[in-house]
């Protein structure tokens, strides 16, 4: 599989969910078990109105996703793989007005588990906001609905 | 949200909608509040927005994070005496069953407070409490 492949998958995933338009999460690049997000500033998504710094909520949330998609760039075949559970850990709070990007890997893939780790950063400094290692089950190609397979996988040459 | 008339308001009162309305994050996933006596239950109130998962269709396991993470935050300010948002050490959670495209409850439960830091449980279901769909625990830093 191509990265393009793995990209325009990954697009057209992001794309059917929700909360990921809302909060305008795009990919930025992907590769063979890894994936790049990135979360751009916005008010809606600030914690503190003070320091206008963005709630942790919204990096959970984009980890969430970095973690979970990185698994199409890890697998042939398309699956949607539920999340098992999600380790964040807060190295320091994201600087206002900047995107925030997360960086993920799929670094053991089983028949039945995704291990995955990820970490968030800006690009201003490069250094790390947060790291989250997180595990997904594989239920199968077959649980997932043909027709929706078919839209992440539609349109590949 | 760090302003102390605000919370102290909140506190007093057992009304959520100032302190919430002040933060755009709760404001953006809908999370409210009720207080009970001395019980705080949050709610997650269902939205199209937040869904992940089309298929099912399901609440984004990272809004079902936030939503957590951000009643353990408040949760904890309004058991404590001084009046600021703690700041997040780490956040730890077991998703247990899809969160279905419903409204959603949280209840937190200080499991340890030390000087610096505290540990803050939290359950969160749908349906029924016995049958959660996540359950997380966090560490806060209550001093800067």
């Amino acid at each position: 599989m191509t990265d393009d492949i793995r990209f325009g998958r990954v697009t057209r995933f992001l794309e059917t969910l929700a909360q990921v338009r809302t909060l305008g999460i795009e990919a930025t690049e992907a590769r063979e078990n890894h994936l790049v997000l990135r979360l751009p500033y916005s008010e809606k998504i600030i914690g503190n109105p003070e320091t206008r710094v963005i709630h942790g909520g919204a990096i959970t949330t984009l980890m969430d996703t970095a973690s979970g998609s990185v698994v199409i760039c890890a697998l042939d075949d398309f699956e949607l793989c539920p999340t098992l559970d999600l380790r964040v850990d807060y190295m320091r709070p994201a600087e206002p007005d900047q995107p925030v990007f997360a960086r993920a890997e799929a670094y053991r893939v089983t028949r039945n588990i995704i291990f995955t780790r990820c970490e968030a950063y800006q690009e201003t400094d490069g250094q790390t906001i947060a790291n989250c290692v997180a595990t997904f089950m594989r239920i199968g190609r077959e649980a997932t609905p043909k027709a929706y397979r078919d839209l992440i996988t539609g349109g590949e040459a | 949200m760090t302003n102390p008339e605000v919370l102290r308001y909140t506190q007093e009162s057992g009304d959520f909608s100032r302190l919430l309305s002040s933060i755009p994050y709760a404001e953006t996933i809908g999370l409210a509040c009720d207080r009970f006596g001395d019980d705080l239950i949050f709610r997650l109130p269902r939205k199209a927005e937040n869904l992940g998962n089309p298929i099912l269709p399901a609440i984004h396991g990272g809004v079902i994070g936030g939503f957590m993470e951000l009643s353990a935050a408040i949760y904890l300010m309004m058991s404590q005496d001084a009046l600021r948002m703690p700041r997040i050490v780490d956040f730890s959670l077991d998703y247990l069953r899809a969160g279905l495209d419903r409204e959603t409850y949280a209840e937190c439960r200080l499991t340890r407070q030390g000087n610096r830091v505290a540990n803050v449980q939290v359950t969160a279901w749908q349906k029924s409490r016995t049958q959660p769909i996540a359950t997380a625990r966090a560490h806060f830093l209550l001093e800067d």
